[in-house]
């Protein structure tokens, strides 16, 4: 299966949301051990709502794009939606069947998501 | 002349998977037929412990583990008792380390590798020298992928500057399993003994034994370590070849049934090598099908194998240029004859895995990632490689596979 779909190819080519912010209420990390790839997000709450997210760091189409499409999907949200992230969640945003391989690559946003503190 | 397009039908797996391309011989290689019949035979004709039984089946089964480490020492010009089956050949280091490693290191010593290991040769020794307080040094590469061992002006191997009187061991890889750097074994050992004549010397043959012709006696060194499932045969089975007053003196690895000459309740005494380094019931049926490897292997010949491999390296790096000059990286020397069939590159700049995943919906297995070589990786200031490896039935077709697979990769990736 082609897990390289348009939706997946655009957020990887042009990633949103993709830098940092000069403020953040909290930042945080997360690594693939397997590839050596590195997630960094940054968030600004205000009122319990995310006012800005941003990431940064190296990855695969896939952990690009799964970064692009959570933060974009996350900002003007409420913390307690941002708390509802997990791997179920991210795997159905993107739409693609991903091996067991290749999860990892799609949930390090997720890992690096629940590592923030808010 | 070996016709190595039949050598695919002696490949089942490409009968079940009729269009696999499968260039990742390097992590571990496919196995032939004989080698599927043998473990087979065991099982269905003499499943039986070995040593322990004194009825027929029992003893067929003995006699066929025993007569498989006849084969390997035969393959390796070594002696029948100094080849020990382990698991795989990290364990045939690690059991290196804890049983010689432990005796003979001391506060200060020092312990070399060199920055081209496999996790297996360089974690065992990074943990001991931080243990005892020894110190670990690291042999470096130049540009080319080659060790920083030659001296500037002769451009012989000068180990002056690397190996002293306080080195008590060095741990080297035969063939690098990401470069492809076949480094010159021989001339190191003997110009590293002419330092240091106590010197111990462990070479990391698990790339090496399957494609070339590795003779434990020419070589001189003190340990030789390699994989059973890189060679065509079984996993599970690791083999260690170590000289034999060295494996007498070693403490066991591991503590047990059948290493044992006597057990009374106040202490135990030893078998001999190598059965004091086999505790426990091993791979009985994966060391028995290592047989039929060695004997395939044999039949083709490790030249034929070795020429193989070389013509295919040098075809698919030619095309690999022509198609993507300036977009691709092949890391490793560019001299042929220093080089097996290894293949380690990057591309433009996408990532291994995303690389790996497009070719593999083109039906083609290659590596992505580290390799088990972060070090390297640290050194060449990448995070991952995707690698390609060659071995007996791999083809031209396979090489015109690769590029077309490639250029799908370009089309998708670009940006
Ligand atoms: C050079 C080298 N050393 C050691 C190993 C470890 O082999 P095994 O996983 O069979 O223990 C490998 C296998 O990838 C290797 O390429």
């Amino acid at each position: 299966m082609n897990i390289y779909t348009e939706i997946i190819l655009d957020h990887y080519q042009n990633p949103r949301n993709f830098g940092e912010i000069k403020n953040p209420t909290s930042v945080s990390e997360a690594s693939n051990s397997v590839c050596g790839d590195k997630l960094k997000i940054f968030i600004l709450v205000e009122n319990k709502k995310v006012k800005d997210i941003k990431f940064s760091g190296v990855g695969c189409a896939i952990s690009i794009a799964s970064a692009s499409l959570i933060t974009d999907y996350l900002k003007g949200k409420s913390i307690s939606q941002l708390k509802k992230i997990n791997k179920d969640f991210i795997i159905k945003m993107l739409g693609i069947n991903l091996g067991v391989n290749r999860i990892k690559c799609a949930v390090l946003v997720g890992e690096a998501i629940s590592k923030l503190k808010v | 002349m070996i016709d190595f397009l039949k050598i695919k039908s002696d490949f089942p797996i490409f009968k079940k998977n009729p269009n696999l391309i499968y260039l990742d011989s390097t992590a571990t290689s496919l196995k032939p037929q004989s080698v599927i019949d043998k473990l087979i035979e065991y099982y269905s004709s003499y499943n039986a412990n070995i040593f322990r039984g004194v009825y027929k089946i029992s003893e067929k089964a003995t006699e066929e583990y025993e007569k498989t480490r006849e084969i390997i020492a035969d393959f390796i010009n070594a002696k029948k008792q100094e080849v020990i089956f382990t698991r795989n050949t990290t364990e045939s280091i690690n059991l290196i380390a804890y049983s010689l490693g432990r005796k003979i290191i001391e506060k200060n010593d020092e312990i070399i590798v060199s920055i081209m290991e496999h996790h297996a040769n360089f974690v065992p020794w990074q943990v001991l020298s931080s243990e005892i307080g020894a110190v670990l040094k690291i042999i470096d590469i130049d540009e080319e992928g080659y060790l920083r061992i030659k001296d500037k002006k002769s451009r012989k191997i000068n180990l002056y500057e690397i190996i002293t009187k306080k080195t008590k061991i060095l741990a080297l890889t035969y063939i690098s399993n990401v470069l492809g750097t076949i480094n010159q074994i021989k001339k190191i050992i003997k110009s590293a003994r002419k330092i240091n004549p106590k010197i111990i010397i462990i070479i990391d043959s698990a790339q090496a034994v399957p494609h070339i012709k590795v003779d434990v006696k020419d070589l001189d060194a003190d340990f030789i370590v390699f994989s059973s499932h890189k060679m065509m045969g079984p996993t599970g089975v690791g083999i260690l070849w170590g000289k034999e007053e060295l494996l007498t003196e070693m403490f066991p690895f591991l503590y047990g049934g059948e290493m044992i000459e006597e057990v009374t309740i106040e202490k135990t005494t030893f078998k001999r090598t190598p059965y004091k380094f086999e505790a426990g019931t091993p791979s009985i049926a994966e060391v028995i099908g290592l047989s039929e490897a060695v004997k395939y292997l044999e039949k083709i010949g490790l030249e034929n194998i070795k020429n193989h491999e070389k013509n295919l390296t040098q075809k698919t790096i030619k095309r690999l240029l022509e198609e993507f000059s300036g977009k691709i990286k092949i890391f490793g020397p560019k001299n042929i004859e220093d080089r097996g069939g290894i293949i380690s590159f990057t591309f433009d700049n996408f990532h291994s895995h995303d690389i790996a995943s497009i070719l593999d919906n083109e039906n083609i297995a290659v590596r992505a990632g580290h390799h088990c070589a972060m070090p390297l990786h640290q050194r060449l200031g990448i995070l991952s490689t995707v690698r390609a490896s060659f071995y007996v039935y791999n083809n031209e077709e396979d090489i015109e596979k690769l590029i077309i697979g490639l250029k799908k990769v370009y089309q998708i990736l670009k940006k």
